[in-house]
């Protein structure tokens, strides 16, 4: 089989299904912060594939690696506010679990 | 040749995903991320968008994984107690899982209709340089909105993870300030 964007298109689509797969079922919010950024890695993946395949001879091929730049910058800062969340809870409730984090449901 | 580089780096990504999700040590999880994302990268350098496969690594395999090392050491997750995840949400992720991996097959596999385009070949030698170009003139405005954000999560992560003043200190700083 040729290698086109569908294959990598399928490639992003499995790194999606699985982050999706790890924050539902991991406890661990170390873990879901992880699969977080799998997602966020499987769309950046596409969008590269897209704009290398669809590129029009005018605009060559920018656009869609430029908002994989501007999607790398925001992980980056949701990365760090989310890991300061998760110290700040840790240092409050000595856990990290987000199945023991259930306060306001009771 | 082309085509077996590809098949390689697909499956390296993909099981080295699945191993983040699916191993107990929050450790061994960071380090089949880093292989993960440089299985990405590869993917980037085969779309030749080799700025961002360079910034990948940098980013997410030098900078991202290592805060997410250092806070795995400093919380000392293994001390905390391991409860397994409850049946329902087993259930329910294996079965999102599912959902997701035969939509993915059957949207993907074969030649879909809205995906049979001609594929475009385009320079890369003025990759980076154009790159550049586009970020400075047509992205200005969104690069200053992107550094504005970074500013306000540094300042929203100082004042997140500082220690409040223990009582006798904030007393003394109250005496002081009087």
């Amino acid at each position: 089989m040729n290698v086109g964007l569908s294959s990598y298109l399928t490639v992003s689509g499995l790194l999606f299904a699985i982050g999706f797969f790890g924050l539902l079922l991991r406890r661990n919010s170390l873990i879901t912060l992880m699969s977080l950024e799998i997602m966020l890695n499987a769309s950046n993946l596409a969008l590269v594939s897209f704009s290398r395949f669809h590129a029009v001879s005018g605009s060559s091929m920018m656009s869609g690696n430029i908002f994989v730049f501007f999607v790398i910058t925001v992980a980056a800062a949701e990365v760090a506010v989310g890991l300061a969340i998760i110290v700040a809870l840790f240092r409050r409730r000595q856990t990290i679990m987000v199945d023991a984090l259930n306060e306001l449901r009771d | 040749m082309i085509d077996f580089l590809f098949y390689l780096f697909a499956v390296l990504t993909v099981v080295a995903a699945l191993l983040v999700v699916l191993s107990s040590n929050a450790v061994n999880s960071a380090m089949f991320m880093i292989v993960s994302f440089v299985g990405t990268a590869s993917l980037f350098v085969m779309l030749q968008a080799y700025f961002l496969a360079i910034l990948q690594v940098l980013v997410y395999a030098g900078a991202i994984i290592v805060l997410f090392l250092f806070i795995i050491m400093l919380l000392d997750v293994d001390r905390v107690e391991k409860r397994k995840s409850s049946k329902l949400s087993l259930v329910l992720s294996v079965l999102g899982l599912a959902l997701l991996v035969g939509g993915v097959l059957t949207l993907f596999s074969g030649d879909g209709g809205f995906l049979a385009v001609a594929q475009v070949e385009t320079p890369a030698a003025s990759y980076s340089r154009n790159f550049g170009y586009e970020l400075f003139t047509r992205y200005l405005l969104p690069v200053q909105v992107a550094g504005f954000l970074l500013l306000i999560a540094m300042i929203g992560v100082i004042k997140l993870s500082k220690r409040p003043l223990s009582p006798p200190l904030a007393e003394s700083v109250r005496a002081e300030s009087e």
